[in-house]
């Protein structure tokens, strides 16, 4: 894992303080809420429906136990006991107060780590592979550029006043579990025939009212060119990017307005004037990133780990739990684990400051001290022996994380909605908890197989509706919650928006109509056909008529 | 409005004009970037220094050639949120323009050391803060990430520090 030398920690500490002074000058009423307001997001504040609430960078979605356990003990002594980890790879405290704020970022800045970009228009949170250095499919471990590009991006003087905020994400496995082509720059790590590394570009992906998939605009970015060729991305979009809609402002509207070609052009051109003929610096720069990132010192084990098979023969609710939360590492006798946070009922993220704490000590026993967030609201265990499995699911059992739903329908994204969020139109986490309620039977989950579903409390789509296998997006109708529901999107490397079925439903109806699209998805499938798939083979039509035909 | 230059009050002493006032016999003289370019031809023979205003949805592209012959070009932020002038200040740098770069408009303390670094040196500012805050603001981070950007005194450039035996940023434009 990455570790902050001298000058990181100093420039934390100086941004910590140089907030403090803000939110001093806020207090005595020297700023005013509109001027703080800015300088407030870029340091991941936001004032919600009922309190702030601060928004912890975790960036490229790691974290040491050290770190874990800090945000346990931010959740105990500035919150309510828990925090919410979100689809950007971030935490979330719902409830925190101005007064509070800069000890709590001088308490992140003791482990490395700060709220530096999680909002406001300016670059966010890089996000990427959650499964990164551990994946039996990966080509390169992607956190060393993502970590390049947080230190590039923090305080960008020249972009710290976009149109609209921007979100980075990397891949380095053909896989992509990062949804690199739904984010205004998505990565796409690659070899060429000669064998060597470089870039996929796609830029002006995106959800939010205006979904659209990334276009490409480099094949093949050699990796040493990687930040100027993105400044000059970000320069031509500080430029032209629409400033006079904030709906429209996102680089995906200038890419869509002015054309693929044109965008190009600019790019190029821009790039091409950028001054600095070597690029000596940032390569050694990555090197120093990437020596962090080494492997850790795996064992000699054998693929066949026999205490581990032994117990699934044993314990048939293990040996789901294995089937379904584990996934392949790429070193033998080692495995992957994703712990779900989504148990039934329970709001799809959430975790309390003592499951924080057990994880972290599991992370430090068995993981090489490493945990991970992933986008789909779960926090992973990268490199866990197989013979350490079974004790580990035995701990998170009573802890309530031992959920078997990793993937499957119960494996539910959900913004906070109305609940928390002063954008809302409707909740969207008892949406969740009454679907997940719906599935409570893991034999029916498991019948089903793999599918995503996807809850966004309005349009501006933090819930990853538009690219859910089944979206669903609450809308207000007169004062009424209602529910539109989508089929067919995906973020993976065969991106698409999904389709809007038919009419929304009220709020109660929602898990019936999910269970019956699921019911006549299970009938007309092939064998071993997923969700997605035989949806993109029948078309809207069969899961219309199961809903809509009048009964 | 105090013009703020060297992190002290200065007297401006450039006479603005519009697009149809009448030009001086000389002096320093601030032009709309519209009237620079209609009005190129008997301007070049000016006795005194031009300068001028751009727009912010302007090119700055348009503007190099005549970059050579100007002592001043200030830059409008219509908003303190709008941040189209720092790219444009980049890429008036990056085309070797060394004199006068000026940020008007609606400026805040905050986003002082921002405008620095890309490359203004003087500032509209409004009668709201005092110096004192601004001096204080010129300050607040030591360091910072990217390279190639206008540093002062105690000011470090992190990566160029970490590797100092790489070969330098050609068009350090700043060193002193
Ligand atoms: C609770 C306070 C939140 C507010 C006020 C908020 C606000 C917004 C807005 C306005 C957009 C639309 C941006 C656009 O289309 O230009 C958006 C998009 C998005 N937000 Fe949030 N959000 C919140 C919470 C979250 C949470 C909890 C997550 C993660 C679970 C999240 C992740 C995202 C993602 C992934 C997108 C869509 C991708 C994109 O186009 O940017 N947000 N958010
Ligand atoms: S999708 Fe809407 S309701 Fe949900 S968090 Fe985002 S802004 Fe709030």
């Amino acid at each position: 894992m990455y570790r902050y030398d001298e000058f990181d920690h100093q420039f934390v500490r100086e941004r910590t303080a140089q907030f403090r002074d803000q939110a001093d000058r806020r207090l005595k009423g020297e700023l005013t809420e509109e001027e703080f307001r800015p300088l407030r997001l870029m340091n991941g504040l936001y004032l919600q429906l009922h309190a702030y609430m601060l928004r912890v960078a975790i960036p490229y979605g790691t974290l040491s136990s050290r770190q874990m356990r800090k945000l346990a003990y931010i959740a105990e002594k500035w919150d309510r006991g828990y925090g919410h980890f979100t689809t950007r790879q971030n935490i979330q405290y719902n409830w925190i107060k101005l007064e509070d704020t800069a000890d709590i970022l001088a308490a992140l800045a003791e482990v490395e780590m700060h709220a530096i970009q999680t909002s406001g228009n300016c670059i966010r949170n890089v996000t990427t592979d959650h499964w990164a250095g551990a994946a039996a499919d990966e080509i390169s471990d992607p956190r060393p550029v993502g970590e390049l590009l947080r230190q590039w991006s923090s305080l960008h003087p020249e972009f710290s006043y976009l149109p609209r905020k921007f979100k980075i994400a990397v891949t380095g496995a053909p896989n992509d579990r990062a949804a690199v082509k739904v984010h205004d720059i998505g990565l796409r790590l690659h070899k060429n025939d000669a064998g060597k590394i470089g870039w996929e570009v796609i830029v002006g992906g995106g959800q939010g009212r205006t979904p659209m998939i990334g276009v490409t605009v480099r094949d093949f970015l050699p990796e040493n060119e990687l930040v100027a060729y993105i400044e000059a991305i970000m320069r031509v979009y500080n430029l032209y990017g629409r400033r006079d809609n904030k709906y429209k402002a996102r680089i995906k509207i200038l890419v869509h307005e002015i054309g693929a070609e044109k965008f190009k052009s600019e790019v190029e051109t821009e790039y091409a004037r950028h001054p600095q003929q070597t690029t000596e610096v940032e390569e050694k720069e990555l090197a120093r990133i990437a020596a962090y990132f080494a492997p850790p010192q795996f064992e000699k084990l054998s693929r066949f780990a026999p205490a581990f098979e032994d117990a699934k023969l044993k314990h048939p609710e293990f040996a789901r739990w294995t089937r379904n939360n584990l996934a392949a590492h790429k070193v033998d006798g080692y495995t992957i684990v994703n712990i779900s946070l989504k148990p039934e009922g329970g709001i799809p993220g959430d975790a309390t400051a003592d499951q924080m704490r057990l994880m972290a000590d599991l992370a430090e026993r068995c993981s090489n001290d490493e945990l991970r967030v992933s986008h789909p609201q779960n926090i992973i265990l990268p490199h866990v022996k197989k013979d350490d499995v079974y004790s580990i699911w035995q701990q998170l059992g009573p802890a309530g994380l031992a959920t078997a739903n990793y993937g499957l329908a119960g494996d539910i994204i959900a913004c906070p909605g109305m609940d928390y969020c002063a954008l809302a139109t409707a909740r969207s986490i008892p949406i969740s908890q009454a679907i997940s309620r719906k599935f409570a039977d893991l034999d029916v989950q498991e019948k089903i197989g793999p599918v995503k579903i996807n809850i966004s409390g309005c349009i501006n789509a933090c819930g990853h509706h538009h690219v859910g296998h089944i979206g669903i997006l609450g809308l207000d109708k007169k004062g009424e919650e209602f529910y539109q529901i989508t089929l067919g999107g995906s973020s993976t490397e065969s991106a698409s928006i999904g389709s809007i079925l038919g009419p929304g439903f009220a709020g109660h109806e929602v898990a019936d109509a999910i269970e019956k699209i699921l019911e006549t998805y299970v009938k007309l499938r092939q064998p071993g056909e997923e969700f997605l798939y035989a949806y993109r083979r029948l078309g809207p039509n069969p899961f219309k008529e199961a809903l809509y035909a009048t009964a | 409005m105090p013009l703020l230059r060297n992190n002290a009050f200065v007297v401006d002493t450039w006479t603005h004009l519009g697009l149809e006032d009448k030009l001086p016999d000389g002096g320093n003289v601030v032009l709309p970037f519209q009237r620079l370019k209609n009005e190129w031809e008997s301007l070049a023979k000016f006795p005194g220094q031009l300068g001028v205003l751009l727009n912010n949805s302007d090119h700055a592209g348009e503007l190099e050639h005549f970059l050579p012959h100007l002592a001043l070009v200030i830059l409008p932020f219509p908003a303190f949120t709008d941040g189209r002038a720092y790219s444009i200040a980049r890429q008036i740098r990056l085309a070797g323009y060394r004199a006068e770069l000026r940020a008007t408009g609606n400026l805040l303390p905050d986003q002082f050391q921002y405008m620095q670094q890309v490359g203004f040196t003087s500032f509209d500012v409004s009668d709201r803060f005092p110096l004192s805050m601004w001096q204080s603001a010129a300050k607040q981070m030591s360091l910072a990430y990217q390279r190639g950007l206008y540093r002062r005194t105690g000011e470090t450039e992190v990566w160029t520090e970490r590797h100092m035996e790489a070969a330098p940023w050609e068009e350090q434009p700043h060193a002193g």
